[in-house]
């Protein structure tokens, strides 16, 4: 029993960090209409951006993580949207999801050669140390990675909700057309919304690489599993991806716990085959009418 | 391009392709053989990416099927030409199998499908040590002779790689000039007027999925005698994504494409070797380049430059517009 719990909350952990990544997949698709096949590398860079803040410019760990911060946000938002998606937007949206392959595979490979392949232990925001609950062992990490993310999620969604700028990015994303003629500015909306996906994915990096240590092949299941998670839940709405990242890991540590630890990698796809097959739309997703 | 000069210069293609490896060492039969090898897995592929419009990320675990299923038949006693018919239909099945949940939902949900089943079949390969030999893999695949005829040395294999090339791409040519290919090329032109017309897109994109993985598994059929050592990680996600690449930077929805395509991504790496590690950087960030200015890869760059060239040449489908004056 202690064990199933203990299971149950550790799947949860990683499962918000899988939401967070998902979410950036949403909120992507609905800026671009294009699937970021780059987004599990988007999220292992931040955590080297801190690496090298850290060990050579030798900051404190809250300088380095701002760094971090405001790096991707260069990197991953603005030049991301500048270099790569607005040149090949206009050829389409499959060209577009091969570049972003090819971006996958630049931002590893340049992190492998400019950093070395070896993986590289990585500080944690939070305190370490264990404690007890109802005869699980839970590390303070995993609790507190799970309260942050949800925080994330709920600030999130009241600001797509509640304010103005959010309202108008939520617009834009259903139908650019019609925002533009109300009055939105369709193109700094969409910028908002690459730059928010790359705080995202920082604050993701930041969360799982104390878990998974550093490496520069984290990108490659991570972005799998986040967008699996994203279909599950619903790709068009973000309490859908939040919902499919923490069902996601929940069932990902107890197939590995009770089932099977060599097929664990495997279950995305029986998810993702069984979704689409029953419910298409996604668990909580509305579905999209077709476009002509 | 006319009808006659494009037979010409297919012909003297083929020439070249002949004569290419004669004096030379083992490495370049060796680089020219998987040219061959991986231009028919890219073949596959472009009928997926070019004509049908889906990305699909397993060419490389379609032509491990072919692969695995043409060695552990070889390695029972069967003869090649037996053990590689039964690895396209395993591939036809499979490629049927997976493409019809992922094509039921538009977008790029093949993609992931497809990304997801590559690492299943690169698990299931690896895990199951009593069929496939697990990470040590298999070996001892004997090259194919028919009598007294065998194709064991380098530069036969190369010919007998030839042939079946050859082969391939004439069935492939003869697909996509059928009613069926007509259709294909409906679908990439414009798939709404293509269902409007009476064109069942969804039937249609899924048969050229699977006839598309149906030619990774002949690549992979051919890859088990050329290297004689097949394992997992010959099949795993990176080789799919080069296979993909191939595609793209030759030019997808061109014939000639994937032959263009794969020659650069297998020969690039000999070229830019000085550059050591950074090979996968540049290449990368040129993909990324080529597709900002040429969509339509390499053979796009060719058709424009033609287009610079040749500004008069009325378009083939105002042909006859040109003709009324």
């Amino acid at each position: 029993m202690s064990q199933l719990l203990q299971v149950l909350l550790s799947g949860l952990a990683t499962g918000s960090i899988y939401a967070l990544v998902a979410i950036g997949f949403t909120l992507v698709w609905q800026a671009a209409q294009t699937v970021n096949f780059a987004q599990g590398e988007f999220v292992m860079l931040p955590a080297f951006f801190v690496l090298a803040g850290l060990h050579f410019f030798h900051m404190p760990l809250w300088a380095a993580l701002l760094l971090g911060v405001v790096a991707s946000v260069i990197v991953l938002g603005i030049l991301f949207k500048k270099l790569v998606v607005e040149p090949i937007l206009p050829s389409g949206g499959t060209s577009l999801v091969i570049a972003t392959i090819a971006l996958g595979i630049f931002l590893k490979e340049s992190v492998k050669e400019f950093y070395g392949a070896e993986a590289q232990s990585f500080p944690s925001m939070f305190p370490g140390g264990t404690f007890h609950f109802f005869g699980a062992v839970l590390s303070v990490q995993d609790i507190l990675d799970l309260v942050f993310s949800l925080c994330v999620v709920v600030l999130l969604t009241l600001f797509l909700n509640r304010t103005r700028t959010g309202r108008c990015m939520q617009a834009t994303a259903q139908n650019p057309a019609v925002a533009e003629i109300l009055g939105v500015n369709v193109k700094r909306m969409i910028l908002y919304t690459f730059l928010i996906n790359a705080v995202l994915a920082a604050l993701a990096s930041f969360l799982i690489t104390p878990v998974y240590l550093a490496k520069f092949s984290n990108g490659e299941t991570l972005g799998l599993i986040a967008f699996i998670a994203a279909i599950v839940g619903g790709f068009n709405q973000i309490r859908g991806a939040l919902a499919g990242g923490l069902l996601i890991g929940v069932l990902d540590n107890l197939t590995a716990t009770y089932v099977t630890a060599d097929y664990r990698a495997a279950l995305p796809l029986v998810l993702l085959i069984a979704i689409i097959l029953v419910r298409p739309q996604g668990l909580l997703g509305t579905s999209e009418g077709r476009s002509v | 391009m006319g009808a006659r000069i494009r037979l010409i210069v297919i012909v003297a293609l083929v020439v070249l392709a002949i004569l290419a490896p004669l004096g030379q060492k083992g490495y370049v039969i060796y680089l020219l053989t998987s040219w061959l090898i991986f231009s028919i897995a890219s073949m596959g592929l472009n009928l997926t990416l070019g004509y049908a419009g889906q990305i699909s990320l397993a060419q490389a675990s379609f032509m491990g099927i072919g692969a695995y299923v043409t060695a552990l038949l070889t390695l029972k006693g069967w003869p090649w030409i037996g053990a590689m018919p039964l690895g396209l239909v395993a591939c036809f099945v499979v490629g049927l199998l997976l493409g019809y949940p992922a094509l039921r939902v538009k977008g790029h949900f093949l993609a992931f499908v497809t990304l997801a089943f590559n690492t299943l079949v690169f698990l299931v390969l690896r895990n199951e040590d009593w069929l496939t030999g697990g990470t040590y893999g298999l070996s001892g695949m004997p090259r194919p002779s028919f009598g007294s005829l065998s194709f064991m040395k380098p530069l036969y294999f190369y010919y007998f790689t030839l042939a079946v090339t050859v082969i391939a791409a004439l069935i492939l040519w003869g697909i996509v000039r059928s009613p069926w290919g007509r259709a294909f090329k409906a679908l990439r032109e414009n798939p709404v007027r293509a269902e409007s017309l009476g064109v069942d897109t969804r039937r249609i994109t899924l048969l050229a999925f699977a006839i598309g993985t149906t030619y990774g598994g002949l690549a992979g059929a051919l890859i088990t005698p050329l290297v004689q050592f097949i394992e997992p990680g010959s099949f795993g996600l990176v080789h799919s994504l080069r296979i993909l690449l191939m595609v793209v930077v030759g030019g997808s929805g061109y014939f000639f494409g994937p032959f263009v395509g794969t020659g650069v991504v297998i020969l690039l790496p000999e070229v830019l070797r000085f550059t050591q590690g950074y090979y996968l950087i540049i290449y990368s960030a040129l993909v990324i380049a080529m597709l900002a200015f040429f969509p339509k890869g390499l053979m796009g760059i060719g058709a424009w430059l033609r287009q610079r060239l040749r500004p008069r040449e009325a378009r083939r489908d105002l042909a006859e517009g040109v003709r009324l004056k």
